[in-house]
Formats: structure tokens, C-alpha cells, sequence
């Protein structure tokens, strides 16, 4: 019954990453049509990049939550200049939009190799949240709870963003009919480099937050891209509470996959998400079908 | 064909039959083996993605499907013949699931379906360690001895690969000419129309698929008798991704590129990473080049480029 628990507390924090992960990766797709397949590198570099801050630079060394923000922040302005120079070169050609994002993406993986070398970095839970919490025979990590809440304040965050603001009005209708949204006024191509560097710094921000849990090595990009890929097919494109609930969904099923089936493991993950593509290609809360 | 291509052509299969006698040092003969097993692959691969419009980024899998079937046979203690013969079954199998799964979309959905179809396998080759090894892979132990002749030698089997890569650009030339090839490039560029005039898209779709998927698996028992060795690495979407490079950046929907690409990134993977260590940097960069500057791949771009360079050369009129 603990061991059950003590699953249940980490698939629901390790689908909170997920969420970080894919909302921005879901709201890219909705918007350009295009799987962003840069964004498992996302992810890595903002781990890369808030270790080296938490590790100290330069002789500064900054506290754990202003490293994730920097990172995130530089991350998030790398996005604005690869949608800004290199997929603006190729508008309405999705499938070179892809293939560009591939390329950089190989990149990426190169470039972290050079710095960073090819060890693994781990990243120490910060001091305040290192504690642990006590639910009768249960013992949960303080930092595995506070990146729930984390994941919870920003998906609350981002819904009002889209749901209650104009900004979020405008993405909406790009999502919904692009061709409609400029018809009416709605400055789509801004939209996408606003959308671009959202979602690349949410992928950064989640990889530094999940780093002191996942560690940061070569080949954090692999894992964590095709894990966004199904939750954003599960969930649907473009939608947010798609994402959220395809998140928890595939937080679930990678955890207690990886325990009950350590075998079957990625057979058990990628399997509903083909289901759903066979059956329901909109996803269960998608506004389009790819 | 032109006069100038023909002599191109000759001087081209000339080159290849006597490579091993001016290519000095068996390593470049084995570069050149994998550059031709490659370019079958991409051949393949290009069948589906440059004349169906169809691009699947879960390739590699199949690929690897052949490689790990042609190990098992083999492990069973089955000859050669039995284990080429079974690899091609189950790699055309795979195939056709393949296509009947993700043949029910076409442009992004076709590539998010293959490359989630390509991650369960890796995903299995991978994790289920009981029946792959994992990570450690399948190690083979001998290469097949066709007609008496052992294939032991760099050279011998070179000539192997050869033999199978003549084959299958002719079958794609063949292929690309016929009714079929024809009908195929139709349900690429006007499919609501192919439906109308009465041609069943998605069977000229289905039948397209397993031809690349035979030469897929043709490429994937040339690769697994040349390493003797097939882990996951050579299922991921790596490999995939590099694949698809080999075909978008020689050119998709012609029949030289995919080769020329093929030559393109085995050189680079494999010359170039001797002196520089950064080759996987080049490779991306490469790409996001010839995407962005020449989207139409090297041999097309080159082709046009030469036009117009001619026409300018000669002062003739506006270039159209």
C-alpha cells in the first residue's frame, strides 16, 4: 500500500514536469502546426544552463530559483531567434519547419556535449525544500511536493493567460483558424515568436526544476521528447487542459509502468498513445486533427 | 538519356566496380560499403517520402527489425539463406502493419504516427532485455558465403554490396517508371484528384510501402552482416532523423539524391569525425542549411543552379 503511494505522489510529480513540458509543446503545435522537435533540447538546455548558475559562474553563484528563472529566461530568448530566423525562412512548409527543428536539434545535443562533457551533472535539491514529509507509514521527499504545487501555479497561470486575457483570446483563434484569426486583425506571425519563446522557456524552467529528481546528462533530450510527443497526441493539440490531463495520464503510466513492467516499460507508454492516434487522431481534448 | 548522362553513368559504374584497386586502405572501401548499404536504405526511404509525399521519421526501426530478425535465425542455428530469406518476410511484415496503421493520415499525422510506431520498437529493443539483450545488443558470427565465394574480405563484400545497390536502383528506376510509380507521384501532388479519376489511393499508398519496406530490410541485412552487431541505438529516432537527412538533403523524388546523401552523411559520420570531433554539430548544421537554402536538396538545387549559371555564361534571355 505505501510502495502504491509513494508511486502515486511521484507519477503525479513527474507528470507536473510533463506538463511544464508539453503545455508549451501543445500550444506550439496547436498554433504552428508543427511538432517542435527541439523541445526535448529545450528542456536539456535550460538543466545545463541552470546547473552551471547554481554551480557558480564567474564567481556569482545564484540561489536555486533565480539560476531556474535565468535559465529559463535565456532559453526562452534562444526560442524567440531560432522561430524569429530560422522558421520564419519557411512559412507555411511544415514539414521543412520540422526538419529545421530536427536539425537544431541535433545541434543542441552537440553543443551541451562540448561544454558540459559527457558525465552526468547532479543538481542539489535546494536547502529550504530538502526535508521530508511523514503521512503514516509513507514518507515523501518535501521538493517532490513542492514541484506539484510549482506545476499547479503555473498551470493556473497559463490558463488564465489564455483564457481571461486578450493575448490569450488572440492565441485561441490561431489555434482554432489561423486564417480567420489575420482576416480579423490578429498579427498570427507575432504570435508564433510569442508562443515560440513561452513554450521554450516553460521547457527550460521544467528541466532545471526536474533536474535535482532526473539528474542532467547527454541524452535527457531523447528521454524527455517522445515522452511530450504522448501527451501531447493523448491530450490533444492546442489544448491546455489536454495537456494537463495527458501529463498526469503519462506520469502514471511511466511510473507504475517502469515498476510493474520494467520490461515493457516504453511498450506501455507508447501504446495508448497509438490507440488514441487510431482512434480518436484529435486527442481527447484536441481542437484539430493533425 | 541525354548523350552527356549516359557517359556520367558509365564513368560512375566504372568507378564504383573498380573501387577496391584505386581506393587505397580497406577502411574507404568499407566507407564506400556503408555508403552503398545507406543509400539503399535512403532509396527506400525515399520512395515513400520524395515520390508518395509520405515521410516517415520511424524508418530506422524497420531497418532494424530486419537486423535483429537476420540475428535470431541465425541464433537458431538456421543458415544463411533461411535467416536473409526470414528478415525480408519480417521486414516487409512490419511494413505492412506499418502502412495499415499510419496510412490513415497523410503529412504530419503519417510522421508523428511512424515515429511513435518507430519508438515502440526501439522502446522494446531497448527495455526487453530478456528477449534483446538490451542495450548490449546481438552479436553475429560470420557472413554468408554465397556461390562458394567467403565475404570475409572488405573487398568481397564491398562487391556483395554493390551487387544489391545496382539492384536496387534499377528496381527503383523500374519502379519510379511504371503505372505504379506514376500513379504514386499523383496521390503526392493531387490525391482528391487521383480518387476521382477511380485509382484507390490508399492501396497505390499500401503497395509503395512494402517495396520500401523490402528495401529497407535489404539495407538493414547488409548493415547487421557488415557490423555483425545490432543494439537499439540503430532503432532510435537518431537514425531515423539521419535517414530522412540522407534522402531531404541529396534531394527527395529524384533518384540520384538519395545516394548522393548517402554519401553526404556517411562521410561525415564517419571521415570526418576522425579529425573533427564535433561532426554531430555539422550534421545538424548541415541540415538546417540545405532546408533553409537549398530546401529542394543538393542534386536538384545543383542542377539549378548549373542552368542558370549556363544561361548567364551563354547571355541568353531571362532565366524562367
Amino acid at each position: 500500500m505505501t510502495l502504491w503511494l509513494v508511486l502515486a505522489v511521484n507519477s503525479i510529480t513527474f507528470g507536473g514536469l510533463l506538463f511544464l513540458l508539453s503545455a508549451g509543446f501543445s500550444l506550439i503545435f496547436g498554433l504552428m502546426r508543427i511538432p517542435n522537435l527541439t523541445h526535448g533540447s529545450l528542456f536539456m538546455l535550460g538543466a545545463y544552463f541552470g546547473a552551471t548558475f547554481i554551480g557558480g559562474y564567474l564567481a556569482l553563484h545564484f540561489d536555486f530559483w533565480i539560476a531556474a528563472l535565468l535559465a529559463a529566461l535565456l532559453v526562452a530568448a534562444f526560442g524567440a531567434v531560432v522561430e524569429r530566423l530560422l522558421l520564419r525562412q519557411l512559412p507555411g512548409q511544415p514539414l521543412a519547419q520540422v526538419l529545421v527543428t530536427l536539425g537544431i536539434s541535433f545541434m543542441a545535443a552537440d553543443f551541451c556535449l562540448l561544454v558540459w562533457g559527457g558525465d552526468p551533472i547532479n543538481v542539489a535539491t535546494p536547502a529550504h525544500l530538502a526535508g521530508f514529509v511523514r503521512a503514516g507509514p509513507a514518507v515523501f521527499p518535501l521538493y517532490r511536493l513542492a514541484v506539484i504545487v510549482i506545476a499547479m501555479v503555473i498551470a493556473l497561470a497559463l490558463w488564465l493567460l489564455l483564457d481571461r486575457t486578450r493575448l490569450g483570446a488572440m492565441i485561441r483563434a490561431g489555434v482554432d483558424d489561423p486564417d480567420m484569426a489575420r482576416v480579423v486583425g490578429i498579427r498570427v506571425s507575432q504570435l508564433f515568436t510569442i508562443v515560440f519563446a513561452l513554450g521554450s522557456g516553460l521547457a527550460a524552467f521544467a528541466g532545471i526544476i526536474g533536474a535535482p529528481i532526473l539528474s542532467v546528462y547527454p541524452g535527457l533530450d531523447q528521454d524527455m521528447l517522445p515522452l511530450a510527443l504522448v501527451v501531447v497526441i493523448l491530450g490533444g493539440s492546442g489544448s491546455l487542459l489536454g495537456s494537463f490531463v495527458g501529463s498526469i495520464i503519462v506520469g502514471f503510466i511511466y511510473n507504475f509502468g517502469q515498476a510493474l513492467f520494467p520490461e515493457l516499460a516504453y511498450f506501455v507508454l507508447f501504446m495508448p498513445m497509438l490507440l488514441v492516434l487510431l482512434l480518436r487522431p484529435q486527442g481527447l481534448f484536441g481542437r484539430f486533427v493533425p | 538519356m541525354t548523350p552527356l548522362r549516359l557517359i556520367a553513368l558509365a564513368i560512375a559504374a566504372l568507378a564504383l566496380a573498380t573501387l577496391p584497386y584505386w581506393m587505397s586502405g580497406i577502411y574507404y572501401v568499407n566507407v564506400a560499403s556503408q555508403i552503398l548499404f545507406f543509400a539503399v536504405f535512403a532509396l527506400g526511404l525515399n520512395v515513400l517520402a520524395g515520390y508518395g509525399g509520405l515521410v516517415s521519421l520511424g524508418h530506422a526501426a524497420l531497418f532494424g527489425i530486419s537486423a535483429y530478425a537476420t540475428g535470431y535465425i541465425l541464433q537458431a542455428g538456421f543458415g544463411h539463406t533461411v535467416a536473409i530469406i526470414g528478415a525480408l518476410v519480417v521486414g516487409v511484415a512490419a511494413m505492412a502493419l506499418y502502412a495499415v496503421l499510419s496510412l490513415r493520415s497523410t503529412g504530419i499525422g503519417f510522421i508523428m504516427i511512424t515515429l511513435a510506431l518507430g519508438e515502440i520498437l526501439w522502446g522494446l529493443a531497448y527495455r526487453w532485455i530478456s528477449v534483446t539483450n538490451g542495450d548490449n545488443g546481438i552479436n553475429l558470427h560470420g557472413r554468408p558465403a554465397p556461390f562458394g565465394i567467403e565475404l570475409t574480405t572488405a573487398t568481397a563484400f564491398y562487391y556483395t554490396t554493390l551487387v544489391v545497390f545496382a539492384l536496387a536502383v534499377v528496381m527503383v528506376a523500374i519502379f519510379v517508371r511504371s503505372p505504379l510509380g506514376a500513379a504514386l507521384k499523383g496521390t503526392r501532388d493531387q490525391p482528391r484528384r487521383m480518387n476521382a479519376l477511380g485509382y484507390h489511393v490508399w492501396a497505390i499508398r499500401f503497395w509503395a510501402c512494402l517495396f520500401s519496406g523490402l528495401l529497407t530490410s535489404l539495407s538493414g541485412i547488409l548493415f547487421v552482416y557488415y557490423t555483425q552487431f545490432i543494439s537499439p541505438q540503430t532503432l532510435a529516432l537518431t537514425s531515423s532523423a539521419e535517414v530522412l537527412l540522407m534522402v531531404i538533403s541529396g534531394g527527395a523524388g529524384t533518384l540520384l539524391g538519395p545516394i548522393v546523401g548517402a554519401g553526404l552523411v556517411v562521410i561525415v559520420k564517419s571521415v570526418v569525425s576522425g579529425f573533427l570531433e564535433r561532426w554531430n554539430f555539422l550534421l545538424g548544421a548541415i541540415f538546417v542549411a540545405i532546408v533553409i537554402l537549398m530546401p529542394e536538396g543538393l542534386v536538384p538545387g545543383t542542377a539549378r543552379l548549373w542552368r542558370l549559371a549556363w544561361r548567364r555564361a551563354r547571355g541568353g534571355g531571362a532565366p524562367s
